[in-house]
């Protein structure tokens, strides 16, 4: 017997997932939400197979609070094993008990019967059931037991395949967002954001306000929330670009430059923990050190935040929005405006790839202060650019000092990583996190300490802190920022990307050291057959046989590591070139991650996971300072361009007996480190703080 | 004042009622339904909003509707649809190129003007005709080979 996944004990009624329709087609639902990163059509393909469906028989309800699971957020790379393995339990249990049935009706064993395209067959010939025609005799409140043995990876046929992406065919020929959802009549809205959680309106010159937007339009205010509506979008757009000139706020934010680099975090207070071996004693040896630091970063959206909403007459609020979590939003929504979460729906659309907690949240919450303001309308809250980069929470920056104690052959006997970090999570649904709208609403609730995610959940600022190398006892030393100095929460990875480029970054300098080739010093050290093979392959694939001495300003860097250290293991070498830039000239990444649903797809990520960690590394600081950020445009935020992204060789081991490791974020932290090794190699030295920038190259140089 | 603007719109001859300065994408999307052009920054920094103006790339999010008037504009709906896709929109869909697909509708229309000006382009050719587009997903690899496909499918180089 399968063990139930935490997505169905926590949902175990089985009508959450699946009801079969009249239209004979089966609907599965799942708490997960598509972000761009192909989950649906994966979820869809799993459902599929396990029910022994063509896929056109089978429809996937994503984000829906009325007729989906709870799945909390669509995070941490855990969708497919969670999601996917809670669908395959119920609908392996669904088909069992249909085959029952009908064997009951037929009076014959439930293994004498076949099922063909949903219809069940007995000894090759048509029985006049189907799926459909028994599934109303059974009581599907019930609750999974995750009694029937899902099939065998042997048999599938859908799950492995590269089918087309559903969401696709929108997305290259119009309308296929929550920015695109509003019916003919919405009011549109435009927000003026409150500069910091304690700043209160002294003054708004509405006249002016109304004036600038050259047609008609209302404001809304109340308390330190105003926003600007109307039937005309542009108008209400020139209202809230005006704007800002005509408010005065009392007690903005007023930030020190210094705060926003990530070498002011060790002198901050600290909630203090340390992890890992902690009674293990002291090893005696050279202490080997290395101290890196990535800055705050945004995630950059494409698309700025939107979100629809209309309070009904039969008083119940309906939302449209991208968040990633649609049942958590609803709880905190229904906090924030005092209403019954059974009297909200809220209901995912798609919007631009968010890699995290961006506005999407805050935007909902927008629109559905003005819906309960507004009974009737449906009201569409789109965010402005410099609203998202202004307002959207930042991936914290970090400070991570990984140090070994080496033996006389060269090799670690002791691991000892700091990490200095704001918190990687405040996401709604966590009671204690208050939105922007709430913010600007409701007095602020007291202050709490900060907590990160749960080392179970593998951590926030510790993720990936931990080497998977042989390295004696390993502790963390956690050093939790008490007050970041602006308001942080999770971005791809959370703390992995800094914690393996201090961990490969070290390792580098280990296998120097011990005059060793970096990447046999690494298979030296790796004990688990899967990693050493993906570490292998991907020297394999990038030629690395072929590297050369280094110093030349050519570099080839490797880095490695395996996602929390429990989902895909992933491997990266990149080449690149540095001349006062630098310049990235290929990139190869190898990954095992099980079971592998749909391989183009699963690609895709550890490909498009390369290009947002090189632009991290090479390009990314979001930057703020006195009354917010100064970051809020592209110019000032430039991310990797065409020009700037090499050709990529993403390869996928095929392992399909494995379970899925989940793939999504596997690639960020690795090519990150890759980078800086590489660029180290390039140079013969090490540049230390991310991005590495033409300043930051030069100062190394110069050192 | 709303002033009336008359243009070609994917073909179809419209007529508008605007403030002159209106940005094109809010006439596009909101009085023509044309929910493919998609705003991203209203700077000319992403692409995202990228229409044809008679067979130029655009950015709908600055240009003002009055120096459309008279002019043919063209949009991702017009390129073709999901039932009977362009080629181009054939080759994004087979090769999954993208991931959330926000900038995509803006790199088609890039790509349109591209292969019409160019039905044999090179990745260099590609990179530097879409170097004003952000992809934040990092499917620029994917991108630049379905525009290749597509060039071959069209015969540039068949």
């Amino acid at each position: 017997m399968s063990k139930l996944t935490g997505s169905l004990i926590a949902n175990p009624s089985m009508d959450r997932w699946i009801s079969f329709l009249d239209d004979k087609t089966t609907r599965v639902a799942s708490g997960k939400v598509e972000i761009g990163q192909g989950v649906v059509t994966a979820l869809h393909q799993i459902a599929a197979e396990e029910l022994n469906l063509p896929l056109d028989r089978v429809t996937l309800v994503s984000g829906d609070t009325d007729i989906g699971p709870d799945e909390m957020y669509t995070t941490s790379s855990l969708s497919i094993s969670m999601s996917g393995g809670s669908i395959r339990l119920v609908a392996a249990e669904a088909v069992a008990l249909l085959k029952e049935r009908a064997a009951l009706r037929l009076n014959c064993a439930p293994d004498d019967l076949s099922v063909v395209d949903g219809a069940f067959k007995q000894n090759g010939a048509d029985t006049g059931l189907d799926y459909w025609s028994v599934a109303g005799e059974i009581d599907w409140s019930r609750a999974a037991t995750a009694s029937a043995e899902p099939k065998a990876a042997s048999a599938y046929t859908i799950v492995g395949q590269s089918t087309p992406r559903l969401d696709l065919p929108a997305k290259v020929s119009g309308a296929a967002f929550v920015h695109d959802a509003a019916p003919d009549n919405v009011t549109h809205a435009r927000i003026l954001r409150q500069p910091g959680a304690e700043a209160s309106l002294v003054s708004l010159d509405e006249a002016a306000i109304i004036r600038a937007a050259k047609a008609e339009i209302s404001v809304y205010r109340e308390k330190n929330f105003v926003a600007f509506l109307g039937q005309d979008e542009s108008a209400v757009e020139r209202a809230a670009a005006a704007a800002p000139l005509h408010a005065e706020w009392q007690n903005a934010l007023n930030i020190p430059a210094a705060a926003a680099e990530a070498a002011w975090l060790p002198d901050q207070p600290a909630v203090e923990r340390v992890l890992g071996d902690v009674d293990a004693p002291d090893v005696d040896g050279a202490r080997i050190s290395l101290t890196i630091s990535r800055p705050y970063v945004a995630h950059a959206s494409l698309g700025p935040s939107c979100a629809l909403a209309r309070m009904d007459a039969d008083g119940q609020l309906k939302i449209w929005s991208h968040g990633q979590g649609m049942h958590n939003l609803r709880k905190n929504i229904g906090a924030a405006l005092d209403i019954d979460i059974e009297n909200i729906w809220a209901k995912h659309l798609h919007g631009p790839g968010c890699y995290g907690h961006n506005g999407a949240d805050d935007a909902a919450l927008d629109a559905a202060i003005l819906a309960h303001a507004h009974p009737g309308q449906t009201i569409r809250v789109q965010w402005r650019r410099e609203e998202e980069f202004g307002y959207e929470p930042l991936g914290p920056a970090m400070l991570v000092k990984a140090e070994a104690v080496v033996n006389d052959a060269g090799n670690p006997v002791q691991w000892t990583a700091d990490v200095w970090s704001p918190v990687h999570v405040q996401r709604p649904g966590n009671p204690a996190v208050v939105m922007l709208g709430g913010q600007a609403l409701l007095p602020p609730p007291p202050w709490e300490p900060p907590v990160d995610p749960g080392e179970e959940r593998g951590g926030g600022g510790t993720r990936n802190a931990f080497p998977l190398y042989t390295t004696g006892p390993q502790r963390v030393r956690h050093h939790l920022t008490e007050r970041a100095p602006i308001r942080t929460s999770a971005l791809r990875g959370l703390g992995a990307l800094p914690n393996v480029v201090a961990i490969e970054g070290l390792m580098d300098e280990l296998a120097a050291r011990a005059n060793v080739d970096p990447l046999a010093y690494r298979l030296n050290l790796l004990n688990d057959p899967r990693a050493r093979a993906v570490v292998a392959r991907t020297g394999v694939i990038a030629g690395w046989d072929k590297r050369g001495p280094g110093g030349d300003g050519e570099g080839l860097g490797f880095a490695f590591a395996r996602y929390k250290n429990t989902a895909a293991y992933c491997a990266v070498i990149v080449a690149l070139t540095v001349e006062e830039d630098v310049t990235l000239n290929g990139i190869w990444t190898v990954s095992d991650a099980g079971l592998v649903i749909n391989p183009s797809g699963a690609r895709n990520q550890l490909e498009g996971g390369c290009v947002q960690g090189a632009s991290w590394a090479l390009k990314e600081q979001a930057k703020f300072e006195g009354e917010g950020m100064t970051t809020l445009d592209w110019d000032s935020y430039p991310i990797l361009r065409f020009s700037e992204v090499p050709e990529i060789t993403a390869e996928l081991m095929d392992l399909p007996d494995e379970p899925t490791l989940g793939v999504g974020e596997c690639s960020v932290g690795p090519t990150a480190a890759a980078i800086a090794n590489g660029i180290t190699h390039a140079l013969g030295t090490r540049v230390h703080d991310m991005p590495f920038t033409r300043d930051r190259v030069m100062a190394a140089l110069l050192r | 004042m709303s002033e009336t603007f008359s243009l070609t719109v994917n073909g179809k001859a419209e007529t508008v009622s605007a403030l002159p300065d209106t940005p094109l994408i809010y006439v596009l999307r909101n009085q023509l339904g044309l929910k493919g052009v998609r705003y991203g920054c209203g700077l000319e920094q992403c692409g995202c909003c990228t229409v044809l103006v008679d067979g130029a790339p655009a950015f709908a999010c600055s240009q003002a509707v009055e120096t459309t008037a008279g002019a043919s504009v063209e949009t991702i709906e017009g390129l073709g649809t999901a039932d009977a896709p362009h080629p181009l929109q054939q080759a994004f869909m087979d090769l999954q190129a993208g991931q959330c697909g926000y900038c995509l509708a803006g790199i088609l229309m890039a790509a349109k003007a591209l292969l019409a000006a160019n039905a044999d382009p090179s990745r260099q050719d590609i990179v530097t005709a879409l170097d004003g587009h952000l992809c934040r997903c990092g499917a620029h690899t994917r991108i630049i080979a379905a525009i290749q496909q597509a060039a071959k499918v069209m015969g540039g180089s068949a």
